[in-house]
């Protein structure tokens, strides 16, 4: 029995090899993704952001499910990939308001463009004379912690009239409530306004508008929230039912905070300090705490997000001349730098950084701040090309 | 009641697949063998006939089938769904003589349990002349060579290629009516044909997948019924066979997929489909080593103003190389054989680059497999496979990774 006796051999061999796992791609570091729930949810909790998590990533609307006919893109994953930054090619215009008055191009299809369509019908163009504004989407974890961040500790790190005389402003974006959404029991008021923090121009004021608004403005599906369909105008049967909306909305909240690497190198370390000393942490806040929340894993906790979540006038360079809210066209809110060094991950291997992708490199984005931030912005061309990267590395490694 | 087994073809030819294995297990058989008489040399485009097939006494009905049990075991990055059992398909044929050469053949394939019950075949071929069939039914359409041929007891690996699943719609089958013929010449055979049948719909770019796929159009079980759109799809096929060296086919399918007109108004102008196709195989006997592929573009008429995800161009396929290693008694089975397997998986599901950074785009996936296949007889085979591959996203961000073991049974009954 040779032969039987190779086959068991073989079959052996095989069957050694079956229990190693060895054989399996092994776990990318938690620090070198972006996606993944917070620590210490429970298992409820764990059910809901899964189920967030699908309807985020695999749920792919189609023409029977809702899309369009005018959308910007199909997925929530497909703009937002593993939760980071997307692609200029799915960046999304937005158009019709140029100051606080209000947006004058909402009968023409504002605020959004909408320029995709299904097979046989048109898509939207920008209407003749309309400022507008390209946004690249951002990465979006831990938007949970910066939700949760009180009203007064961003009032207190505004300074609309620079009265420290540090050239660097900043005040909040003061928007109107969609009528569905009560303000947080902690929430500052002015003038009947409340202060946005979410989007580029901060006119957002949560995670459920937010989600609310991509549904309807970036895939043209209409919810009990937005029930409007940007094709005709008219109020439409929900085509997301609000239970997937508020699990896409504890999605986002529960998703975790980006994790630092490389925290102990010593260009790292020389890096931070250079951050500090060429002025940028005066907008890019390197900690914040949360206030109160009902997701335990988020209150009461020191994060590090490099925002101040405020608008700070960027100098002309960066006016696209089109605003929301009571914002500046000149002003954009400080975007939080955490998983700044993991964009590439999501937007092909390259980076597109400010509100519009327009620089290929972190150097480039810190060239571009005028305005606000020209002070900083020229501590950083006065540094010797080893303290340029060392400042380089210690963004890479957020 | 005498039980014997029929093949449509004769023993000195193998089945493109079986390579030598077959012919070792089937030629030392003692049970007769019947040929047709067009299928002396067999092709790609026999395979729907050329298999095992149970022929009770003088019934005029021969049944068959074959089912699939596996295993597996993957893994995306780290993140293992553990083991699963499945048994993706048991599937049944049945084949009848109507009358001098009239013929009908169906295959009836239950998926997922038999909550999934698919007419995948059933045809009539009438034979005015070995080079002229006309075939009307449930067809398949010979695109590429998969399709036609996807039977998994022939195969060393569980999972069938990507590409012709994934990217191609295999199996794809539809309501129509063709014909197909023969002609000889020597040790050369050189055999067509072409139908017109129901076809795709708008679903190929409108799907839950976010990605052009003609597989989505198999959802639509209407396709037996009525066309999408009142235009045929229209898939013709050629291939050229030399005893010794091997076969070689060319095919296309193509048509308009989408509603453009409905109730005599237009919605929307015609978009086409078109689909090419080559694939070969070739037995080297020397060494008993069986090599053969597909590879397929799909071109799709995509509106400009729509999600770029969905691209116009595709292209894909398989290359699978059996070598074997061991043919001969072994245990209780007198003719049983080894085989080593390769596979290489290639798709590009949207080929091409992103208008406003130039960057090619990704949405592609390459796989290696590697195989052995324990065949007790040639009908049976056990079979353990090891899959790794590479997955980019539409980014082309850094590829996830996919591995997996899968183990299965698959045998002709
Ligand atoms: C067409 C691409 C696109 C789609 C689809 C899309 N987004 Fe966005 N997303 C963006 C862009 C661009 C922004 C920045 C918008 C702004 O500045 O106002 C953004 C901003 C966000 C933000 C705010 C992040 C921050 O830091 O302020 C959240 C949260 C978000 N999106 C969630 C979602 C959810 C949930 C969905 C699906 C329901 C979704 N997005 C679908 C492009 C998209
Ligand atoms: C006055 C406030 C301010 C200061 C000071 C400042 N920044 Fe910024 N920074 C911003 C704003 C606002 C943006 C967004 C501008 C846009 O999107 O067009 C930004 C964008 C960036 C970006 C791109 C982020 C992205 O996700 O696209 C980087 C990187 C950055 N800043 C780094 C720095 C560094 C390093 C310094 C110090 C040398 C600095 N910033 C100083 C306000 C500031």
């Amino acid at each position: 029995m040779q032969n039987s006796t190779k086959i068991l051999f073989l079959a052996g061999l095989l069957a050694l090899e079956l229990g190693c796992e060895k054989t399996f791609p092994s776990a990318p570091e938690d620090a070198t993704l972006l996606d993944g729930p917070v620590e210490g949810l429970s298992n409820d909790q764990a059910r809901q952001f899964l189920a967030g998590d699908k309807a985020f990533n695999a749920e792919i609307f189609t023409a029977a499910t809702g899309l369009g006919p005018l959308f910007v893109a199909t997925s929530c994953g497909s703009c937002h990939p593993g939760d980071g930054k997307g692609h200029p090619t799915n960046a999304l215009i937005r158009f019709g308001q140029s100051d606080s008055s209000g947006n004058q191009f909402l009968h023409l299809g504002g605020p959004q463009l909408q320029h995709r369509a299904l097979p046989g019908y048109g898509p939207e163009q920008i209407p003749a004379g309309a400022p507008f504004s390209k946004l690249l989407p951002p990465a979006n974890t831990g938007l949970g912690f910066l939700e949760i961040v009180p009203d007064a500790e961003i009032l207190a790190l505004a300074d609309p009239d620079d009265l420290d005389g540090d050239g660097i402003s900043g005040r909040p974006n003061w928007v109107d409530l969609p009528g569905y959404l009560s303000p947080r029991p902690d929430a500052i008021a002015q003038h009947g306004k409340y202060i946005g923090r979410f989007g580029k121009k901060a006119a957002v004021y949560d995670l459920l508008q937010q989600t609310a608004n991509a549904y309807n403005q970036d895939m043209g599906v209409t919810s009990t929230y937005a029930p409007f369909d940007t094709y005709s105008g008219v109020e439409i049967d929900p085509e997301v039912p609000n239970k997937t909306v508020e699990d896409v909305v504890f999605y986002l909240r529960t998703l975790k905070a980006p994790i630092a690497r490389n925290t102990t190198k010593a260009d790292v370390a020389a890096g931070k300090l250079l951050f500090e000393q060429s002025g940028c942490a005066s907008c890019h806040m390197p900690t914040l705490r949360t206030g109160a929340s009902r997701i335990a894993a988020l209150e009461f906790r020191e994060i590090a997000p490099y925002t101040d979540l405020l608008l700070h006038d960027m100098g002309p360079e960066l006016d696209d001349g089109y605003t929301e809210g009571s914002a500046l066209s000149s002003e954009w809110r400080t975007p939080p730098l955490w998983g700044l060094g993991l964009s590439k991950n999501s937007q092909g291997g390259e980076y597109h950084l400010l509100h519009d992708g327009r620089a290929n490199s972190i150097e480039t984005a810190i060239l571009l701040h005028g305005g606000e931030g020209s002070g900083s912005r020229d501590r950083f061309k006065a540094l010797s090309d080893t303290e340029r990267r060392q400042l380089l590395a210690f963004l890479e490694s957020l | 009641m005498k039980l014997k087994f029929s093949f449509f073809y004769p023993k000195s030819c193998l089945p493109f697949f079986l390579l030598a294995v077959a012919t070792s297990a089937f030629g030392q058989t003692q049970l007769p063998l019947v040929s047709d008489a067009d299928s002396t040399k067999p092709m790609n485009m026999d395979a729907t006939y050329t298999r095992p097939f149970l022929q009770l006494g003088k019934m005029p009905v021969a049944l068959g089938g074959y089912v699939e049990a596996n295993t597996a075991w993957t893994s995306e990055d780290g993140v293992s769904e553990g083991l699963s059992f499945q048994v993706p398909r048991v599937t049944l044929f049945a084949s009848s003589a109507i009358g001098r050469y009239i013929k009908f053949l169906t295959e009836i394939e239950f998926e997922e349990g038999g909550r999934e019950i698919n007419v995948e075949y059933a045809s009539m071929d009438v034979q005015f002349l070995p080079a002229l069939n006309l075939r009307g039914g449930i067809i398949l359409n010979p695109i590429g060579a998969f399709n036609q041929n996807h039977d998994g007891p022939k195969w060393e690996f569980v999972n069938r290629p990507v590409a012709s699943t994934q990217m191609l719609p295999a199996t794809w089958s539809n309501a129509g009516f063709g014909v197909h013929g023969k002609f000889y010449q020597g040790p050369w055979t050189f055999g067509y044909e072409t139908y017109l049948t129901n076809g795709f719909d708008e679903s190929i770019i409108d799907n839950p997948e976010g990605r052009t796929a003609l597989p989505e159009a198999k959802e639509n079980g209407e396709r037996f019924e009525e066309s999408f759109n009142g235009r045929p799809l229209l898939t013709a096929k050629t291939a050229i066979r030399h005893r010794q060296i091997g076969e070689l086919g060319l095919s296309y399918m193509g048509g308009t997929f989408n509603k453009f007109e409905d109730d005599g108004l237009t919605v929307d102008k015609k978009r086409q489909v078109h689909v090419f196709a080559v694939d070969f195989n070739t037995q080297l006997a020397a060494t008993a080593t069986t090599i053969l592929g597909e590879w397929a573009w799909v071109l799709v008429d995509v509106p400009d103003t729509y999600d770029p995800q969905y691209g116009n161009k595709q292209y894909g396929g398989h290359l699978d190389i059996v070598q074997q290693v061991f043919s001969g008694p072994i245990l209780r089975w007198q003719k049983a054989a080894f085989n080593l397997a390769a596979r290489l998986d290639y798709v590009d599901w949207n080929v091409g680059n992103f208008d406003n950074t130039g960057d090619s785009i990704g949405d592609s996936l390459f796989g290696i497999s590697g195989g052995v296949g324990f065949r007790p007889t040639a009908q049976t085979v056990i079979r353990l496979n090891y899959v790794y591959q590479w997955k980019h996203d539409l980014f082309g961000n850094p590829p996830a990774h996919l591995a997996g073991w899968y183990f299965g049974l698959s045998s002709y009954f």
